[in-house]
């Protein structure tokens, strides 16, 4: 068995070629046959992914899904930042300069509304729930917001480590929910081109789940939809701890 | 070369990221503001003009499109290492403030996606409450 961990570990990444080509296979088989082509394969690929996370976040205790059992650490390289930014940028690779400026406005627009919405909308259900200091509602606001925006805000403005863990589990959970739910309402919302991706992707802003919404939808979309996306965190990380925990603060 | 290709596309997400680390710092952000989305207007741009021909053209191309290609494979590795675990041990706090971000803002994509077409007028936004 040690001989196994040894050369799993030492190719970690290549081992994470091979387990994510097998998962792959396996899920374009099962759109196929059992859902006659009705659900994308990326689509069960990527619930099969977090389902998998799940368990290996369960066993391990660690917080980085399935790259903390030992051997599929690569997992971890191969899904994390760098290789996920690496990809988004080559999905541009033929886009026409004519489609961004046709929706240029808008997606700016749908920044602005993105971040502003999720936090209004964290924020009311955060004083639902009974808070009522202005720092721990502007935190899981801004937790509403991204995963990423939620604690940068919550240790700007001192929250206690308990609501910034709070935060955390909101962004996660609206980062996992876009990349479930995107297939499904897809058609409803009229995301069907890039005009209404660029909008999508400054409205949802978690990059890791518009990636993967937008992959399990139309893979044409995701240059346009990643664009706004980037945008997304960097201006809730700007306006977290300044205007919006002003206003919070002036309400409470 | 199919390298010339892979080295355009890993300078401009380097030259992006730079931008998007100094956007941040300018602003006084902990956070890289749009280096990925300025990387792929960097890409956009190169394949749209004819100085860089050589670099996104015939084979070179081909060292672009593999990585475009590895998008969703890397993708469902990233999936794979969410900390899903973290996500349902929040409770419902957290679950409510996630969902109804999210409801909110997908009802909110076909409005904001008429912006900028002719044939609708400025559309309230009225209706958005009480979603989730």
């Amino acid at each position: 068995m040690d001989i196994i961990e040894t050369v799993f570990v030492r190719n970690n990444l290549v081992v994470a070629f091979a387990v994510v080509g097998a998962v792959m296979w396996v899920s374009y088989f099962l759109a196929d046959k059992l859902t006659a082509g009705r659900i994308h394969g990326s689509a069960i690929a990527i619930a099969l992914g977090l389902l998998a996370a799940y368990w290996g976040g369960t066993v391990s205790g660690g917080s980085r899904g399935v790259a903390d059992v030992t051997l599929l650490g690569g997992i971890g390289l191969m899904g994390g930042g760098m290789m996920r930014d690496f990809a988004i940028v080559a999905t541009a690779f033929g886009v026409h300069i004519s489609e961004l400026k046709k929706a240029g406005i808008a997606g700016v627009i749908s920044i602005f509304a993105g971040v502003i919405v999720s936090f209004i909308v964290g924020a009311a259900v955060a004083v639902m729930f009974g808070y009522t200091d202005p720092t721990a509602i502007t935190t899981i606001g801004a937790g509403a917001v991204t995963y990423i925006v939620g604690p940068v805000t919550g240790e700007a403005i001192g929250a206690s480590d308990a609501v910034i863990t709070l935060s955390v589990a909101a962004g996660l959970v609206k980062s996992i929910l876009v990349m479930i739910g995107t297939p499904l309402i897809a058609k409803r919302i009229g995301l069907d081109n890039p005009q209404s991706a660029m909008v999508f992707g400054g409205l949802m802003g978690t990059t890791s789940g518009v990636a993967a919404g937008l992959a399990a939808t139309d893979p044409k979309l995701v240059p346009y939809g990643a664009m706004t996306a980037t945008f997304y965190t960097g201006l809730g990380c700007l306006l977290g701890p300044s205007v919006l925990f002003f206003i919070v603060s002036a309400m409470f | 070369m199919i390298v010339y290709g892979v080295a355009l596309l890993s300078v401009c997400l380097v030259l992006g990221m730079l931008i998007g680390e100094a956007l941040g710092v300018a602003m006084n952000v902990e956070a890289n503001v749009g280096g990925v989305g300025i990387a792929m207007l960097f890409l956009v741009y190169a394949s749209n003009s004819d100085k860089f021909k050589a670099l996104t053209e015939g084979v070179s191309a081909s060292g672009i499109k593999f990585w475009s290609a590895m998008y969703i494979p890397i993708v469902v590795a990233m999936a794979a290492r969410q900390n899903v675990a973290a996500a349902t041990e929040g409770g419902l706090l957290a679950l409510s403030a996630g969902v109804a971000a999210v409801m909110v803002s997908f009802a909110l994509v076909p409005v904001l996606s008429n912006i900028g077409k002719d044939d609708s007028p400025a559309p309230d936004t009225s209706e958005e409450q009480g979603a989730g």
